[in-house]
């Protein structure tokens, strides 16, 4: 008995090694082998205790053979790589210099710069904001500004998304507009010469070629800076910290152009807008006119907190005035007012006419102002038909006045909160526009706009077609195909061309011997 | 969105200028919490807002074991009585594809009409029958969360794994996508029935791993270009907005598992896209 124990017993652990041994052989792949790898296992297990350890045993075995690897040296060493984020930051670290301590003594005249974390607050009210920390480094990009350039006032417009980057802009009023106005006659001059080049091309030919009788309309003049749609200037940026570029101020064509097409912003300024009809002027210029638009439309304040100002009260018949002022006494209207009714709000920037611009011209006669564009030559000619002077509605209109847009309400107002409502703000968003906000609060009030720079366009925008294309030519004798001679017709011709030949020397024989005879 | 995480990722979004006020978090941050529990959902996600004329519906998703398939979505007004909505069937989504039109109003039982005519017969002898077919909003509501997450939602590769028994789950073990990744289009997935993948040819698929790349990638979308990849928040974030639906924002923090998507939109979708590129 015991012998056969001995020997099972015996069987048992020679079985027992020999299994031991086929486990510690390593692999030929990893050099590992299954021995060491669960012992080590076991005391990872022992080690971490961890929760439902069978459920986790295939994770934490591979994270002992991925630990197990061993990292062969090399003598490359990896090379240093400047993230984006980190170039950004490098910029952004200048929002944050200290300024020196003498400016800030003097800071008691009102600055220009508005009170962006404020403003900030009572957007997050509203539910509209760029998050908390970029709203303080868009704050400390605008105090870059006020402090770069002599501004009057400024104030954060919004952000226009794009499809590559946004844009941050903010609106200001300058003090100088000498610059704007110098481009605009360099614009002017560089037209006339190229016109003076094609009129004398055409003089030295022999054989004019047929004068177009196409003429082109005429254009309608840019509104003056300070005015109008040129009111304000417009500066943008790509990322707070970044460099503030200047947007050109905007001209009557190119808002009609935007009015037609629907584009997104690539976040490019010099990139060109394909489009059709052709978009006069490139991205920076395209995002001018939608700025300007969004402000003409959705440009909002509490009724009475501004009033019309009273230089200009005798004109009003004839021009709608442009200007206002703040109202000293206004009271503010109870939050709850102004959440449920639209006329207790109106528009205080001007509506821009089908024109383009936000008080009409008449291009019939000639601009008695002398307002830089080329093009009047051609209006000499008198129109008979007087055009109808487009007409918009006054400044300072109240918005339950706006037009439905595809049969939805321009606006949509609502209180910030309802469960405090004693507390909360009014505000408006609207529904042409989408992404333009308003609060109102007490005396203060705010316009933001974030969003894509697009009017809501209802079911579907369909493009422009086309213009038909242009008759061709009047076929006229001269243009027209001829049947070829036939041989007789030919020969017919040559008899008789011979003949006149003969006839003119016989003539100039005579002529000779005349000559002599007078010698 | 993760509802766990709502603040900070709300954060991350709001360069596309829409956030929720801090009225709407707290509440939103008390109400899932119940929803979980009263619906056993294993995750609850801040789906997004569709803003309304008059309100504005907030939209949750409860998810179930199942990432992709459990899927229920809830509405709510004031981010705390949730209402289920209605499953989204194809008829149904034929239906509201032919009625409905324009904004959103704000109110589940308005009605949307449209008055077809149809003809019978020919010549004199036709009669014309007009049918209305009506569609309420809160079945507009249902279709429209549906349309979003068929066709832009979105997850980075590796987030979610399907396992062997073909349940989609979250990968774990997902650390995030690295800097050089996270710039293209390709590293992200539509978080939906996959409809390109059985078109690519053999040698496309030999790179992909079946665990991993069940899902359709961003970059095959057509028209190119409905994506918009940008860095925000000092270029820490990837952000990523469809053109397509506007409104849909996904975020991305590189090197890290967090990811999300948030719809805060007029829940139309872009049909002038191709005129606008």
């Amino acid at each position: 008995m015991e012998g056969n124990q001995d020997s099972s017993s015996h069987l048992r652990l020679q079985s027992a090694a020999s299994l031991k041994a086929s486990m510690l052989k390593n692999s030929t792949k990893s050099n590992l082998n299954i021995y060491d790898h669960l012992t080590r296992l076991l005391i990872k297990m022992i080690d971490e205790q961890p929760q439902n350890a069978v459920d986790v045993v295939e994770d934490m075995s591979l994270d002992i053979k991925r630990s197990l690897f061993e990292d062969k040296e090399t003598t490359l060493r990896d090379l240093p790589e400047t993230t984006a984020s980190e170039l950004l930051a490098e910029q952004q670290r200048l929002l944050f210099s200290q300024p020196e301590e003498a400016e800030q003594e003097d800071e008691q005249v009102e600055t220009p710069l508005p009170n962006v974390s404020e403003i900030g607050f009572y957007l997050e009210q509203a539910g509209v904001g760029l998050g908390r920390e970029e709203m303080q480094r868009v704050f400390l990009a605008l105090k870059q500004l006020v402090e770069s350039q002599a501004l009057l006032r400024c104030r954060l417009w919004g952000k226009i998304l794009g499809t590559e980057s946004s844009y941050i802009v903010a609106e200001a009023e300058c003090r100088e507009w000498e610059e704007e106005e110098e481009q605009i006659t360099d614009e002017a001059a560089e037209e006339e010469e190229r016109e003076d080049k094609t009129s004398e091309s055409e003089d030295n030919e022999v054989d004019p070629l047929p004068q177009s009788t196409y003429k082109t309309p005429p254009v309608v003049p840019k509104e003056a800076a300070g005015t109008g749609a040129n009111k304000f200037f417009y500066y943008v940026c790509k990322e707070p910290g970044l460099p503030w570029v200047k947007l050109p101020s905007v001209s009557p064509a190119q808002i009609t152009v935007a009015r037609q097409i629907r584009k997104f912003f690539t976040g490019r300024l010099d990139s060109p807008v394909h489009s059709y009809p052709p978009f006069p002027g490139n991205e920076a210029n395209y995002l001018r006119a939608q700025i300007a638009r969004v402000s003409a439309g959705t440009q909002v304040s509490p009724q009475g907190f501004f009033h019309a100002g009273e230089e200009e009260g005798d004109e009003e018949d004839e021009a709608p005035q442009d200007s206002y002022e703040v109202n000293s006494d206004f009271e503010a209207i109870p939050v709850a007012e102004m959440a449920e009714s639209l006329s207790t709000w109106v528009h205080h920037v001007q509506h821009i006419l089908p024109q383009g611009r936000c008080t009409w011209v008449n291009l019939a006669i000639e601009p008695v102002e002398d307002s830089n564009e080329d093009g009047e030559s051609e209006e000499k000619e008198e129109e008979p038909d007087e055009p109808e002077p487009e007409v918009g509605p006054p400044l300072l209109t109240p918005l339950s006045q706006d037009g439905e847009i595809f049969n939805t309400p321009p606006w949509s107002s609502k209180m910030s909160s309802t469960l405090t409502y004693q507390h909360a703000v009014a505000v408006l968003c609207s529904n042409s526009w989408p992404g333009a906000y308003v609060y109102a609060c007490g005396k203060k009030f705010e316009n933001m706009y974030v969003g894509w720079g697009l009017k809501y366009a209802g079911e579907g925008y369909s493009p422009s077609v086309p213009q038909p294309p242009q008759r061709e030519y009047p076929s006229e004798p001269e243009i027209t195909e001829a049947l070829d001679p036939s041989l007789e017709e030919e020969q017919a011709l040559r008899e008789a061309l011979e003949e006149q030949q003969a006839a003119q020397e016989e003539l100039e024989d005579a002529d000779e011997d005349e000559d002599e005879y007078a010698d | 969105m993760d509802s766990n995480l709502l603040g900070y990722s709300l954060e991350l979004v709001a360069g596309s200028g829409c956030t929720l006020n801090v009225e709407k978090r707290t509440a939103l941050e008390t109400s899932l919490v119940i929803l979980k529990k009263n619906y056993k959902f294993q995750r609850v996600l801040f789906w997004g807002k569709i803003l309304g004329l008059k309100e504005d519906y907030f939209v949750a998703q409860g998810r179930g074991e199942d990432e992709m398939e459990d899927k229920k979505n809830l509405y709510s007004f004031n981010c705390i009585d949730w209402f289920l909505l209605p499953p989204a069937t194809d008829a149904l989504i034929d239906l509201v594809s032919r009625v409905t039109k324009g904004r959103f109003i704000g109110d589940p039982s308005h009605v949307y009409e449209q008055l077809e005519i149809h003809r019978q017969g020919e010549g004199e002898g036709a009669v014309e029958e007009e049918v209305v077919t009506t569609v309420n909003e809160e079945n507009r509501l249902a279709v429209t969360v549906h349309l979003i997450d068929e066709d832009v939602s979105v997850v980075p590769r590796g987030a979610f794994i399907k396992n062997r028994r073909g349940l989609v789950q979250m990968n774990r073990s997902f650390g995030g996508l690295s800097h050089s990744e996270v710039a293209k289009l390709d590293s992200f997935l539509h978080f939906s029935k996959p409809k390109n993948l059985k078109k690519k040819s053999i040698l496309e698929m030999g790179e992909l791993n079946p665990a991993l790349d069940f899902l359709d990638v961003l970059s095959d979308d057509i028209p190119k270009g409905s994506w918009s990849l940008q860095f925000e928040c000092g270029s820490k974030v990837c952000v990523l907005r469809s053109l397509l639906w506007l409104g849909l924002t996904f975020y991305h923090v590189p090197m890290t598992p967090l990811h999300g998507y948030v719809y805060i939109g007029d829940g139309n979708k872009n049909l002038d896209l191709p005129f606008m590129l």
